[in-house]
């Protein structure tokens, strides 16, 4: 199966591995991520002002584009997802918007690619089932909390393909490639965002109620989804024990980056050394064990 | 706290221009508090989200421009998720935002962002947030 493919601008640059992880597991799972030729950024953040058409211009040229490519389009980041998908939304909703929107694109796109998050590809159109069959070297062992965060499930009449209170796809994935997950209130909590430029100490409180709940429900590792939670979640606890005595820190992964480890690729370049708290350890010891 | 209410303050033009760049109506909310309940980033503000609305429907919206709320928002929508009467309170604070950053210029001064976090954040960081605290 072939789908074109939006990776966003963090994918190309801190989360590298994410990208590396995720084209080497699809490809594995018989799935081609054609990378769209020439694309934009989104916006990063969906424009919530009431007259925005002038902010959808940005994510409405990608969506342009990729219908070009194919009637879908897999988004990797998960906040790219988010924008790409409300924009499309807006576009095949609002009369008003999708008029002025093609008037000053100088295009005639009428809304009707089907965005996809990527997580939602594999869920549904390889399967969890026949990922697992593909599994070679299974997870057996691994505690993980699956995290969420907030992009892919709100707001949820517009973005959601998943339970937004409580979602399941990720912790099926981890399951489906032999790992055990945790069940922890915070999995559909905000990790701050974007705040971590404005305010770390928030993002550092944010992420500690987060991580100390996965925690204390016996997680050993985080997996994410999202690009900008992986970085909060995972560069925040490096001075966590600071301020909370006897904390712990654990690993924080991108569900793709395990799922190409259990499906026994070469992880060298899974972008392990951009992670603030070391992955390997965890995979090490289960290796070991 | 006194507070002295007349129609000229409660529908005063700022609280109009808050309502039409939002698009949301303030006087749906009825002060169930889910919103503050659930924000996660509550701890660090000044006032509470339901506060907020409640001091722009009525009228106080000089205290709500004052306050350091709507820039602790990091737009996750829990707070929509939640509320029973459907109001998007965080497209209120991205109008309220709005009307700061226009009448003040940029609300966070990027030029003292350390070299260590330029090469460290996440594009996605940098691009929300400058769309967030910038004029």
């Amino acid at each position: 199966m072939k789908i074109s493919y939006f990776p966003g601008c963090t994918l190309n640059t801190t989360a590298k591995g994410f990208d590396n992880s995720l084209r080497a597991s699809a490809q594995v799972l018989g799935v081609e991520l054609a990378e769209l030729p020439e694309w934009n950024c989104c916006g990063a953040t969906f424009p919530l002002l009431a007259d925005n058409v002038l902010d959808l211009a940005g994510p409405a040229r990608v969506l342009i584009a990729a219908r070009e490519a194919g009637e879908r389009l897999a988004v990797a980041c998960t906040t790219c997802y988010n924008v790409l998908r409300r924009t499309n939304l807006a576009l095949s909703t609002h009369e008003d918007k999708r008029e002025k929107l093609n008037f000053f694109i100088e295009a005639e796109y009428p809304g009707d690619l089907q965005v996809l998050d990527v997580l939602q590809v594999l869920r549904d159109e390889v399967g969890f089932d026949r990922i697992a069959q593909m599994v070679k070297r299974p997870l057996t062992g691994l505690k993980a909390a699956a995290y969420y965060g907030c992009m892919v499930l709100r707001p949820a009449a517009e973005v959601a393909y998943d339970d937004p209170e409580n979602p399941r796809a990720l912790d099926d994935l981890l399951v489906a490639l032999g790992a055990e997950t945790v069940d922890y209130p915070h999995k559909n909590e905000c990790c701050g965002a974007y705040l971590a430029v404005k305010s770390p100490e928030t993002t550092a409180g944010m992420t500690y109620t987060i991580l100390s709940s996965a925690q204390k429900n016996g997680a050993r590792l985080m997996v994410t989804n999202c690009p900008l939670c992986q970085f909060n979640l995972d560069k925040q606890q490096v001075e966590m024990g600071r301020r909370h005595a006897g904390y712990r820190p654990i690993p924080v992964f991108y569900f793709a980056q395990l799922l190409g480890v259990a499906l026994g690729l070469e992880t060298d370049d899974f972008g392990w050394e951009k992670h603030y708290i070391d992955p390997r350890t965890v995979l090490e010891a289960f290796a070991g064990g | 706290m006194r507070v002295r209410l007349s129609a000229e303050i409660l529908r005063n033009e700022l609280v109009r221009k808050i309502e039409e760049i939002s698009g949301e109506d303030l006087l749906k909310c009825y002060q169930c508090g889910k919103c503050a309940a659930g924000c996660p980033a509550a701890f660090a503000m000044d006032m509470l989200p339901s506060q907020v609305i409640r001091f722009a429907q009525l009228g106080l919206v000089e205290e709500v421009l004052d306050s350091e709320t709507p820039w602790f928002c990091a737009a996750c929508q829990t707070c929509y998720a939640r509320c029973p009467k459907g109001v998007d309170l965080s497209r209120i604070m991205e109008a309220i935002r709005e009307i700061v950053l226009q009448e003040k210029g940029d609300y966070i001064d990027l030029s003292t962002l350390s070299p260590d976090d330029l090469a460290e954040f996440p594009q996605q960081a940098f691009i929300a947030g400058f769309r967030k605290y910038t004029a």
